[in-house]
């Protein structure tokens, strides 16, 4: 009766497997403690983390293996993403605690529980090679976030970015879905590397494909948030706390560009001309729009939010270049430089939204951009950190955005679009504008107010360890670097 | 030649030290901060020492070279090394650190630490740029350097500082991300190098050599500045406070015309003969018409501003000249301009540190109360109108005599110009010195004291000296001239 069950190799999955374990039992501990001893439940979502993050090294073999009937997929890749995603997450909730701790009806043991959930969404996402597989991950981090961003029940600003979020992420679900049926329809498999097996082996029909195909790239689109799917983006940012703010806007944009390199480089390489093409025109589009709103901000929330639009564009770039009429020689130099743009600018964001964080107090959120006139004047040490945060999402160097930069424009180049670099370059100018800004209101301007920054001793040492990272790394780009293009060289 | 790393010593020892200048924090400790910034800067001046008395006047290559991988994924190497063309500039990057320094000492009261700190990190990049061999190195220090200066403009700078830091730092912006994207070509035209060095052997074909040389030409015209992208100079200049100044006007205009003569002539000697004509005419505008702008300004910041722009027409003026002459006098004028334009820049912070104003209009007289100061005002006036026997006369009259060789109206037009910078520069001095004391501001003034004198000074000596014996200075080019020139005579298409 049970003769065609086998039991799947669980161990490529062991760490989601731990990470689900532990945060139904977090779940449990939570409902015995207190809120005033909440550091408890803290302790252990740290814990957790590092444990998944030990157990992805002494499981991980360097080899591709598939599980689960080849629905879970376990490379090199996912590897890497999984231990940054571990890293950024980590570090998210290290900067979340003393802000929650100040607002009360975000002090519950929920909080960290949904970050786990999250996280576990996120590494099904990476490691997803079905796709049932990528919708569960997807589901699983949206349908958290939804949750967190509503979490500060006594917002309504909070509620209305949840609702506008739920919706529109439900309409990109369905853009997905509906373009994965089209795929399905077309060559009858929902496994992605079974897809690909079908276009190389020819005879499906080509309409259907790009239809579904038109409709995959738009679903992933708004999971990025790059342009014309990025509306929810400055709202949500806005309008969610500001930890949240913090944890949408880090994490997830690794899932994202596993589940881009998933299926479009693993399951639809054969079609890369016309995903190309589309991207080419979202990259622009998010550069442009991106970089020109952000200039007109005044909340630095919404200002980072459009920046990270244009920062989407700009990695979408490194997509672009893989495959250059049929020649897939670029391929792993684009796609790595574009992986090594993700990282650089995850730890980059962190710490931007860590800075509003450890500015803002019980009852106060620093995130408008008045809120960091005169910084310098307060403490010179963190307008420090403030100014190479900003000159390394410009792209200046000697901060590990300008290898970033450096690194997919060189792809772009190399690849024989010259255009889209001259393009890429001058929007990156514009960008520079607002970046300066900030630099000019900590560092030109009277302050408004002199009170004295009231973050903990831990989140200042970690934001300030965080702020390094961005200039030693920026002298040191090559060990990250040479990682994604080992890990990529791997996988694919 | 020296065992030591004396070129990593230059850059990174200014860039140690205004760390720890910055560590000393706020201004209870300025004194402090102050003696730390002068021992460093001198610190760093010493090093560089090494580097003229221990300099093969007869080779014409790279001296001193470091070589060390550093970001081997994109084969990019730290990479560095002087021949005749830089080496002086680190020299003079170092010594007009101290001056700046000292320029500082007493006007500036407000962060100190942090002031101090920006210039010596300004000077450790500008030594990089000054060094490197690798693209991608010399790239890095190129648009790094822009950070400090937009800080110095916009924390210590005039009224208008905010509009001028912003248009410095996104004007030059501009110009270098389309100068690291012809990097980026010449890396994979190259197969994979980002050496300097080995650029310059690269055959490529005409049509992208113009190009290159375009995106090359607005990276380092915006710098240098040649009509008509200057104008960002004048406005910095006038908000930069006088430090700021001087590091900008005696340093960093030199990046540009450093560019050209390290990547445009060599990486691309047929699009330079090519668009020479263009050059040599912008740099004609630049010497003629900013010469005539320079004469009816009210502002003696701005007018000393627009001089800069005028005679760093003569420096790109004399590259184009293709001929020893030409791009020695050139060489020499930027290393003058570096004196004089500093000195300049002092004199009149003297000036706008006692009276708080630099419009001409609102002095006179002054030599009746600064007797010192003016006889040193004088000279250096004298050397901006390159007068002979100050540094100032040497170059712009080997720019001359090479472009008589190449053609008569242009080497007319740049003489003229000697006639155009007599006149705005001696009309300042005549109506801001001369005369009866104008007005109760000047009545009160008094004369330099001990630091400003000895300042001064120092700038004088190094002024008359290359203006009275220039061979110590043009001995040390002349080889990596002649290797740059033969270079350039030679067509890379094939």
């Amino acid at each position: 009766m049970f003769d065609n069950f086998v039991v799947p190799d669980l161990l490529p999955a062991a760490p989601e497997l731990f990470l689900a374990a532990m945060a139904l039992v977090i779940l449990m501990i939570d409902l015995l403690v207190k809120d005033s001893r909440r550091t408890v439940t803290f302790v252990l979502a740290q814990l957790t983390l590092i444990g998944c993050a030990l157990i992805q090294f002494s499981t991980s073999t360097g080899e591709i293996t598939y599980t689960f009937s080849n629905m879970f997929v376990d490379d090199l890749m996912s590897d890497l993403l999984k231990l940054f995603l571990y890293m950024t997450v980590l570090i998210v909730l290290f900067y979340s605690r003393g802000y929650i701790i100040e607002r009360e009806a975000m002090n519950k043991g929920e909080y960290y529980v949904l970050a786990l959930f999250a996280t576990l969404g996120m590494m099904v996402m990476i490691s997803a090679n079905h796709f049932l597989t990528i919708y569960m991950g997807l589901e699983l981090l949206s349908l958290s976030l939804y949750a967190m961003v509503a979490m500060n029940r006594e917002s309504v600003v909070s509620t209305e970015a949840a609702m506008k979020y739920f919706v529109l992420g439900a309409l990109a679900s369905g853009l997905l879905l509906y373009g994965m049926s089209m795929i399905y329809g077309a060559t009858g498999t929902l496994e992605i590397t079974g897809v690909a097996e079908r276009l190389y082996g020819g005879g499906v029909n080509k309409s259907v494909l790009v239809f579904g195909l038109v409709f995959l790239v738009s679903g992933l689109a708004f999971k990025l948030g790059v342009v014309p799917f990025h509306m929810w983006i400055p709202d949500v940012y806005h309008g969610a706390p500001t930890s949240v703010t913090l944890f949408i806007g880090s994490a997830p944009k690794l899932a994202a560009f596993a589940i881009v390199m998933r299926l479009l480089v693993n399951g639809l390489i054969t079609m890369a001309q016309d995903w190309q093409t589309m991207l080419i025109i979202l990259a622009v589009l998010s550069m442009a729009i991106g970089n020109l709103a952000a200039i007109a901000q005044t909340n630095l929330k919404r200002m980072l939010a459009y920046s990270a639009i244009s920062h989407m564009g700009f990695m979408l770039l490194g997509i672009t270049t893989g495959v250059v009429s049929g020649d897939a020689r670029y391929a792993l130099n684009a796609y790595s430089s574009a992986m090594f743009y993700v990282i650089a600018y995850v730890l980059t964001s962190t710490a931007s939204f860590g800075m509003i964080l450890l500015m803002s107090r019980a009852g106060f959120e620093a995130d408008n951009l008045d809120d960091f006139k005169g910084l310098n004047k307060r403490s010179p040490w963190f307008a420090g950190v403030m100014l190479m945060i900003m000159f390394s999402m410009a792209g200046v160097p000697f901060f590990i955005g300008f290898f970033a930069k450096f690194s997919v424009l060189q792809a772009v180049v190399a690849a024989g679009y010259m255009w889209l670099a001259i393009v890429a370059v001058l929007f990156s100018l514009i960008g520079a504008f607002y970046y300066l800004r900030v630099v000019k209101l900590m560092y030109f301007d009277a302050p408004l107010d002199e009170t004295p920054i009231q973050a903990g001793m831990d989140m200042r040492i970690l934001l300030s360890a965080n702020g390094l990272a961005i200039g030693l790394l920026g002298v040191f780009p090559q060990v990250i670097m040479s990682l994604c293009a080992y890990a990529l060289l791997r996988s694919l | 030649m020296s065992t030591y790393p004396l070129l990593s010593f230059a850059i990174w020892i200014p860039i140690v030290a205004g760390l720890v200048v910055l560590a000393t924090g706020s201004d209870r400790n300025a004194p402090l901060a102050r003696m730390l910034a002068l021992f460093g800067s001198i610190a760093a001046f010493l090093v560089t020492i090494p580097l003229w008395t221990g300099f093969d006047i007869a080779n014409g290559g790279m001296q001193f070279v470091e070589l060390k991988t550093w970001i081997p994924r994109f084969n990019i190497n730290y990479h560095l090394g002087v021949d005749g063309i830089s080496m002086l500039f680190v020299v003079l990057n170092a010594f007009i650190t101290i001056i700046v320094v000292a320029a500082g000492w007493e006007v500036i009261q407000n962060k100190v630490a942090q002031y101090n700190a920006a210039f010596l990190i300004m000077s450790g990049l500008m030594n990089g740029i000054f060094t490197s061999l690798d693209g991608v190195l010399f790239y890095v220090f190129f648009e790094a350097s822009l950070i400090p200066l937009y800080l110095i403009i916009g924390v210590w700078g005039g009224p208008n500082r905010v509009y001028a830091a912003f248009k410095f730092f996104l004007y030059t912006l501009f110009g270098s991300l389309l100068f690291l994207l012809a990097l980026m070509y010449l890396f994979i035209q190259s197969g994979g190098s980002f050496s300097i060095l080995e650029w310059h052997k690269l055959p490529i074909a005409l049509g992208a050599q113009i190009w290159l040389f375009l995106a090359f030409m607005i990276a380092f015209a915006v710098k240098v500045p040649m009509w008509p992208v200057h104008t960002w100079l004048p406005d910095a200049h006038v908000e930069a406070p006088t430090g700021g100044s001087i590091v900008l006007a005696a340093i960093a205009l030199k990046l540009g015309a450093y560019g050209f003569l390290r990547f445009s002539l060599p990486i691309l000697p047929d699009a330079s003969h090519e668009l020479s004509g263009l050059v040599v005419a912008l740099s004609l505008i630049a010497v003629v018409y900013i010469g005539f702008v320079a004469l009816v300004q009210e502002d003696m910041k701005k007018l000393v501003a627009y001089s800069s722009i005028a005679h760093m027409g003569f420096v790109t003026l004399g590259f184009f000249m293709f001929s020893p002459m030409g791009v020695e006098g050139a060489l020499v004028q930027m290393v003058s301009h570096g004196f004089v334009s500093g000195a300049m820049f002092f004199c009149i912070g003297v000036m706008y540190d006692r009276v708080h104003s630099r419009q001409i209009a609102d002095y006179g007289g002054v030599v009746n109360k600064m007797p010192k100061f003016a006889a040193l005002f004088m000279l250096f006036t004298m050397a901006n109108a390159g007068l002979p026997a100050t540094s100032g006369f040497v170059g712009e009259f080997m720019v001359i005599l090479g472009a008589v060789k190449f053609n008569f109206w242009v080497a007319f037009a740049a003489a003229s110009a000697m006639i155009i910078g007599a006149a705005y520069s001696l009309w300042m001095y005549k109506r801001v010195i001369f005369g009866d004391v104008a007005n109760h501001h000047v009545e009160e003034l008094s004369d330099i004291n001990k630091r400003e004198f000895a300042i001064l000074g120092v700038l004088a000596i190094a002024t008359l000296w290359m203006g009275l014996y220039p061979q110590p200075f043009t001995e040390v080019m002349h080889a990596s001239v002649t290797d740059l020139l033969r270079h350039v005579a030679i067509s890379k298409i094939q």
